[in-house]
């Protein structure tokens, strides 16, 4: 039980917070990096390999085209369907056989990473479907090249949405990054589970649930300035 | 400068299947406006997607500049694509650039270095009439404004040939005008090439130099004008000119007359009335001035049968005018 008259009380409560604070943003910054860039590259694939897409037969080859697009649909699913917490026990053989550990902070990006990439490509493959057909188009017209029409056309057009998706995806990965504290992977998620579940402290699971909604608070809200900026609709 | 040869186009399979252009061979001379006009679902879209090859025929060549296009590889078609620009209906412009960025979209993918990319969007905004717009983004734009930059963006690459996909569907009839004057001023300037496709008669009248009639994915006719004006019985001449309905039959002959250039001015009605006592009565006259030409068709009305008219018809026909007796009474 913690006594939260003792005098060392409130200068441990702001030393855990604050060292808990940073691995949390440590955790989610890789993740949210690794996401975004994975993300991106699955879901232009389901994109453009789709039928009628502009990689449709990559190689020349139809079948490749369905083959990819399908493969790619089929880990999304999947990794879309398992819940996140059971998702990162099952991870654990995974995780240790890459990075040597299976808990910690760091190891903790793995099985975060494996679960955000899906959705976040997800909404990427949403967010180039509205992108007019036309403008791919008027770009093929010009005599763009497929990596031409993807980097100039499609992804600019669809800047927006996939701002707006990835803040989504954010905001997802710092409620999975509190999951993590159950494996010991550290963060506000296990300040909330060490002091405030096993040593009873409410006054720790106030500071982080505060700490929590700040912080995404923050990040909806540049997300959604900066998604407006970007837009010239 | 554009040869299409026997050129099909099929969507789809089975009892579905759409056969969206079908044998259709096509010739469009340099520097000229050609006009393919048609209604909707005709397959003129489909048709000009097969030029740049937007669309992939299923048979037939397609030749522009010379170079057999349906023959080249993908990086060879992306380099002859570079020679024929395209304006669409819907502006396509990306709403993430400016003008300018727009305008440099086109000289990006060829590789034109930064500074020389700028130089010449400045110059081919300012050739088609929106210096000082540059910095703006489309969606700041009126329609007229917006196929502009879709122009300038087209011509950005200095192509030979412009193809436009109903460029001034969505448009005003006023904005339709400049737009319209804008084309054929370029092409004077440059020495474009420029096919249309069109479903308004009004474009082919005003700007077209020759023009085609799609129907059911099949070229009708085609030809310059002057040369349609003067077919017998040309579509292409009955829609740019449309007199309406016949009149319910009461007896009488009805023909018409479709004249280009030096005829109209001759006074068809008063010497069939003078010169062989008709009385002549006037249906219907549709007549405009196309290139500089005063053309039209009339259409008139003759009492009795045909036979009774042969030596007016005869005389008519003699002064180059073309006559088409449409009814004769029994």
């Amino acid at each position: 039980m913690i006594d939260p008259t003792a005098p060392d009380f409130w200068p441990q409560l702001f030393a855990t917070l604050w060292k808990a604070t940073g691995e949390t943003l440590y955790q989610v910054g890789v993740t949210a990096l690794l996401t975004l860039l994975l993300g991106l590259a699955i879901g232009t694939l389901l994109v453009i390999t789709d039928r009628g897409g502009i990689l449709e037969s990559p190689f020349g080859s139809l079948a490749a085209g369905r083959g990819i697009n399908l493969v790619l649909q089929a880990v999304v699913n999947l990794g879309r369907s398992i819940p996140f917490i059971i998702l990162m026990i099952a991870l654990i053989p995974f995780t240790r056989l890459i990075l040597g550990t299976a808990f910690g902070v760091t190891a903790a990006i793995v099985p975060l990473t494996v679960a955000a990439v899906p959705f976040f490509a997800r909404i990427v493959e949403m967010s180039l479907r509205e992108v007019a057909t036309g403008l791919v188009e008027a770009g093929q017209s010009l005599g763009a090249s497929r990596w031409q029409l993807v980097s100039k056309v499609i992804i600019p057009e669809a800047v927006p949405g996939l701002l707006l998706g990835f803040t989504t995806t954010v905001v997802s990965v710092i409620s999975y990054s509190a999951i993590v504290g159950v494996i010991g992977g550290g963060g506000l998620g296990d300040v909330a589970i060490r002091y405030g579940h096993q040593r009873y402290s409410v006054i720790h699971i106030v500071a982080v649930i505060v700490i929590l909604v700040a912080l995404v608070a923050v990040i909806q809200l540049i997300g959604s300035r900066l998604a407006k900026r970007l837009s010239h609709r | 400068m554009i040869s299409i040869d026997h050129v099909s186009k099929t969507f789809g399979s089975g009892p579905s299947a759409v056969r969206a252009v079908d044998d259709v061979s096509l010739d469009v001379a340099g520097g000229e406006i050609f006009g393919v006009v048609g209604s909707s679902g005709a397959g003129k879209s489909t048709l000009i997607r097969l030029i740049n090859l937007l669309e992939r025929p299923d048979a037939g060549t397609v030749t522009v500049a010379g170079t057999e296009l349906t023959a080249l590889a993908p990086a060879e078609l992306r380099t002859a694509r570079h020679d024929i620009g395209m304006i669409f209906q819907q502006f396509n412009l990306l709403s993430s650039r400016t003008v300018r960025g727009n305008v440099e979209l086109a000289l990006e993918v060829t590789g034109v270095a930064a500074r020389d990319r700028s130089a010449r969007a400045s110059e081919i905004l300012d050739l088609v009439g929106l210096t000082g717009k540059a910095a703006a983004y489309p969606a700041q734009l009126s329609g007229g404004q917006k196929q502009r930059v879709g122009i300038a963006r087209a011509l950005a690459g200095r192509p030979r040939v412009l193809l436009s996909d109903e460029a001034t569907s969505a448009l005003d009839p006023e904005t339709t005008s400049s737009i319209l004057e804008l084309l054929r001023s370029l092409r004077d300037e440059l020495g474009l090439t420029i096919l249309l496709i069109t479903h308004e008669m009004d474009v082919v009248k005003r700007i077209c130099d020759s023009a085609a009639l799609m129907r059911d994915g099949r070229i009708l006719e085609q030809g310059s004008l002057p040369a349609l004006l003067g077919t017998p019985g040309s579509l292409l001449a009955r829609e740019l000119f449309p007199l309406g309905a016949l009149p319910p039959e009461r007896g009488t002959t009805i023909i018409e007359i479709t004249f280009s250039g030096l005829s109209s001015e001759r006074p068809v009605v008063a010497q069939l009335a003078r010169t062989h006592g008709i009385d002549v009565g006037l249906l219907g006259a549709a007549i405009e001035t196309i290139g500089g030409v005063q053309t039209g068709r009339t259409r008139l009305e003759l009492p009795g049968t045909e036979a009774r008219h042969a030596a007016a018809i005869a005389d008519l026909r003699a002064q180059g005018l073309l006559v088409d007796v449409v009814r004769s009474a029994a």
